[in-house]
């Protein structure tokens, strides 16, 4: 980690929990002793939550975002695909220099993980997880194997749809999101209760990424693209004026 | 009328029972990817303050201790700086402030090490009592949950955001015990009996 400095201050907007998905999702069963019952405690951010880690291009190595060749250098199996989009927040903006990592199944929807029992085979050149930071317009981009649908034990006969989990920093500490990013036209997205903890479809339809062909690669891979939105930041404009604006 | 042009935040997901494998691939037993986790410490080796290390469990609403959990934990130097982009100026360079704590996959027990944070100024430039932020996700946790640890040995009873919480009763859960000299214990409750107050910040 280096300390590259940004000059990203000021308020955080306020999340928006009615979009997001909430804690008790009886659906999904884990959720329901992971919950808290009480309400959170609303404030609104401080400097604890507008300041937050920095991580320079200089810590990558090379094959960092190379799934398909970072676990033993002989490639993995699968459909081979290109993840890319930007890093915004709500404002629009582009958001540079923060961190991206992802892990995933490979292609047959097993994951490199002890306490994944699952029967499909692990496949002994792919590893699971990539990482990079953003360009200077908040841009992105992992090389991957497309990762297969697995069976979880939530309900009888429930199968989470193909996804890749992410993770990403903004510049302050509030702004720490983890998601999962959907494949378009997969019929397991409306099945899940995962997917289903949120309560909109406009909201649902921003995890899911969208096929790109203009960003495939001819007789080598396909493209989807993923945009993530972090939480904007307020005009720091009047921030002395004790008040409030 | 025009339409506002705000984009909405990406919704969040719960990080699943395997997210060591793309956060902590080293401590996973998948080496050969990084050379190193992230995050493994806040602090370097000559960091100015008082080094404490702070012990604790994340426990769920039956009473079982999550070994799935991730945490990270941000704070600031001694003087109550923050690494990177604090607008009051550069922090203690020995400090990042970042660190990404997992519990031990038998015992759930996690261990942070670091140097006890100084006072932060809340918005209106009262201090805030010595904190360190935390941010947790795990399996069964949609959107991951911000709390923050004080301590025994501070004054707390001033902090603007600890004056907020209305059941004053619940003040308790956000303050690590001392068990020694320079170490804390703080226990993570997220649901029932002494439930920990998680925060909306």
């Amino acid at each position: 980690m280096t300390l590259s400095h940004s000059i990203d201050r000021g308020p955080l907007f306020f999340r928006d929990r009615d979009w997001h998905p909430p804690a008790y999702t009886p659906g999904y069963k884990t959720s329901m002793t992971r919950a808290p019952h009480r309400a959170l405690v609303a404030l609104g951010s401080t400097l604890s939550e507008e300041t937050g880690p920095a991580f320079g291009h200089d810590m990558l190595g090379e094959l960092d975002n190379n799934l398909i060749v970072n676990f033993t250098g002989q490639p993995a199996i699968g459909e081979r695909i290109i993840m890319h989009g930007r890093v915004l927040d709500e404002n629009g903006r582009g958001v540079p220099n923060v961190l991206v990592e992802i892990w995933q199944a490979n292609a047959g929807g097993r994951y490199r993980h002890k306490k994944d029992g699952y029967l499909a085979p692990l496949d002994p050149n792919f590893g699971g997880c990539g990482r990079t930071v953003t360009a200077q317009d908040g841009s992105y981009e992992f090389l991957t194997v497309r990762p297969g649908a697995y069976p979880w034990p939530n309900h009888v006969n429930n199968w989470r749809p193909m996804h890749i989990h992410v993770s990403i920093f903004g510049t302050g500490f509030g702004q720490r999101l983890i998601t999962q990013m959907y494949f378009e036209g997969d019929p397991l997205i409306a099945r899940c209760p995962i997917v289903n903890t949120i309560g909109q479809d406009r909201a649902i339809q921003a995890l899911v990424a969208p096929l790109d062909m203009n960003r495939a690669i001819p007789m080598d891979c396909l493209a989807y693209k993923f945009d993530i939105v972090l939480r904007g930041r307020r005009q720091s404009f009047f921030e002395n004026r004790k008040e409030g604006m | 009328m025009q339409r506002l042009d705000y984009l909405k935040e990406t919704p969040s997901q719960t990080a699943g029972p395997y997210v060591h494998i793309g956060l902590t691939p080293n401590k996973l037993g998948n080496a050969g990817i990084y050379p190193a986790d992230l995050g493994e410490s806040p602090i370097r080796p000559g960091a100015r303050g008082q080094e404490i290390t702070i012990t604790g469990t994340v426990r769920d609403g039956a009473g079982m201790i999550l070994r799935d959990a991730l945490i990270e934990s941000w704070q600031a130097d001694a003087e109550g700086i923050f690494p990177g982009n604090d607008p009051r100026g550069p922090a203690d360079p020995n400090v990042t402030g970042w660190a990404r704590i997992i519990a031990d996959f038998d015992s759930g027990e996690w261990t942070l090490r670091t140097v006890k944070p100084g006072r932060v100024p809340f918005h209106d430039g009262r201090p805030m009592a010595p904190h360190i932020s935390l941010w947790i996700v795990a399996r069964g946790i949609n959107l991951g949950l911000q709390t923050r640890i004080y301590f025994e040995d501070e004054d707390n009873d001033s902090c603007p955001v600890l004056q907020r919480i209305e059941h004053r009763e619940r003040i308790g859960t956000l303050i690590a015990r001392k068990t020694g000299a320079q170490a804390y214990r703080f226990d993570i409750i997220l649901q029932g009996e002494n439930e920990t107050v998680f925060f909306d910040l």
